[in-house]
């Protein structure tokens, strides 16, 4: 049994007469000679840390993290005095995504998803999305086991690296993957589920991995967040039925050339973009000092 | 084409804020005190490359040190894991280095226990994954998912031929299988990396195999 690409993914289900969440179980007990119930344990495991570094992500106060501060903790404030704009799905799934993101940039503990780089991305958009939904728990397990199918067809035709792919294939990919996860959360079909992801990742095409100071940070943390947004967005747009015309095993494809294309001081390197303005060699060059043993 | 885990995707569980630069580091750190097999008195850590150049950021210096005092990428106690070295008596020291042409993520780890010193080099080669690929001056590649039998044996005709026989008496598969030797008729090592945990009793026969000057296994890191 193998799942290198979307189109496969799809045709076992048609074979197999099973649904997504379900091939996928079988696919990762399969391979590591494990059974489909200790695979989702081990989701469930996943599950339970991506809840916490939410919560430790909005009381943060950052004194770990270099750059920036509670951002999780900054957001939450705003939303209990009524200052932010739009419906819950939308608010939660900022504030999930930026606490888990400032969490991984506190050194707390999360679930690298595809990347640390780009960890808040899944839970901002499905933990919001499954409180709307009333999900159960069983439910946003095989959520979880559609968005990581998402992923391995991802990962099997091109990068999920910044380094090789730039933020593309990490944020990118992560909202993809959300977005897949959210659509089958809300009932959609598995066509939907890669319209949605297709739809996600066409929105991060060309994004350049440029971190400020070579630190998980500037622009992540915020990046993360608006990544989850994209999700949702890409999501409802499926289950409109709006096409993504693009399959997304070609958008995966698009994707790695896009990568290869870009120059390596825009590939996780700190040498261009945001991390080459005046501001950011400033403050990689006062980050340095303060921090360099 | 290489076969993707859901568990590669969905994960690793780690402490932030880079796969590669911390969590990875752990698991080199983590590899060594496994291989050195006793608690680890003295480091000397050279760093190549990105490590070199943003560890300070990534926070892999304090990475490599917690996991040299046996903690795994998922601990929360890694960021105070220089202080609790310091504690505990852990002597390291920190250089930059060039290894050559490797990966950029790599480090040069020589410790020392109470029951002896190796030495290996080793890469992050992302999402928490490492390769070592030189382990007491001999090169290896090793990602610490598969149980190893190491042999140390002077490079002569058969050596290797016995050593796989005692595996397949014992019933044990080899996934991957690695020789090397500093020159001819001289020293060499065998690395077996195999989908079953190695028995005593088979490292014991191993051990009689003529020839063979030294085995060991390693556990998985």
């Amino acid at each position: 049994m193998q799942i290198t690409s979307a189109r496969e993914l799809m045709e076992l289900c048609a074979e197999r007469q099973q649904n997504l969440a379900e091939v996928v179980a079988a696919y990762a007990a399969f391979r590591s000679s494990t059974t489909v119930e200790a695979v989702r344990e081990r989701m469930r495991d996943s599950l339970a840390v991506m809840r916490a570094s939410v919560e430790r992500g909005r009381s943060d106060g950052g004194h770990l993290s270099r750059l920036i501060s509670g951002y999780g903790r900054l957001f939450a404030q705003a939303e209990q005095e009524g200052r932010l704009l739009g419906g819950p799905l939308f608010k939660k799934s900022l504030l999930y995504s930026l606490s888990v993101s400032q969490c991984n940039a506190s050194l707390g503990r999360i679930v690298a998803c595809p990347t640390a780089g780009s960890c808040g991305v899944v839970p901002g958009a499905l933990l919001a999305a499954a409180e709307e939904l009333e999900s159960s728990d069983e439910a946003i397990i095989d959520a979880l086991l559609v968005m990581g199918g998402v992923g391995v067809v991802s990962a099997s035709q091109g990068p999920i690296s910044g380094a090789e792919g730039g933020c593309q294939a990490e944020c990118g990919v992560a909202s993809a993957m959300a977005a897949g996860a959210v659509v089958y959360l809300a009932g959609g079909s598995p066509e939907q589920v890669f319209a949605a992801a297709s739809l996600a990742l066409q929105s991060h095409l060309g994004l350049v991995c440029d971190p400020v100071a070579s630190l998980v940070e500037v622009p992540c943390v915020t990046r993360n967040a608006s990544s989850a947004a994209v999700a949702l967005a890409a999501a409802n747009m499926a289950l409109a039925g709006i096409p993504c015309v693009v399959p997304y095993d070609e958008v995966v494809g698009a994707m790695k050339a896009i990568g290869r294309a870009l120059p390596e001081s825009l590939r996780e390197t700190s040498m261009g973009g945001l991390a080459a303005t005046p501001t950011g060699r400033r403050l990689a060059r006062e980050m340095r000092e303060k921090y360099r043993l | 084409m290489a076969q993707i885990g859901l568990f590669d995707i969905v994960g690793p569980i780690m402490v932030g804020p880079s796969s590669s630069h911390t969590a990875g580091a752990v698991r080199l750190g983590l590899a060594a005190r496994r291989i050195l097999g006793s608690e680890v008195q003295r480091a000397q850590i050279e760093l190549h490359g990105s490590f070199a150049a943003t560890y300070w950021g990534h926070r892999t210096d304090v990475a490599l040190v917690a996991g040299l005092l046996g903690m795994g990428m998922d601990d929360e106690r890694i960021p105070e894991a220089l202080e609790l070295a310091a504690a505990s008596g852990l002597e390291y020291t920190f250089a930059a280095a060039d290894l050559g042409d490797v990966h950029p993520n790599s480090v040069r780890l020589q410790v020392e226990g109470s029951a002896g010193s190796i030495t290996l080099c080793g890469s992050s080669i992302g999402g928490g994954r490492i390769n070592i690929f030189e382990l007491n001056g001999f090169e290896v590649s090793l990602d610490g998912t598969y149980s190893v039998l190491l042999t140390r044996h002077r490079d002569a005709p058969g050596v290797i031929a016995e050593v796989t026989k005692v595996l397949a008496v014992h019933g044990i598969n080899i996934a991957f299988l690695n020789v090397s030797r500093k020159a001819r008729g001289f020293e060499a090592l065998l690395v077996a990396q195999t989908d079953d945990p190695i028995p005593d009793l088979a490292v014991e026969h191993v051990r009689r195999v003529s020839q063979v000057l030294a085995v060991r296994t390693l556990p998985c890191f």
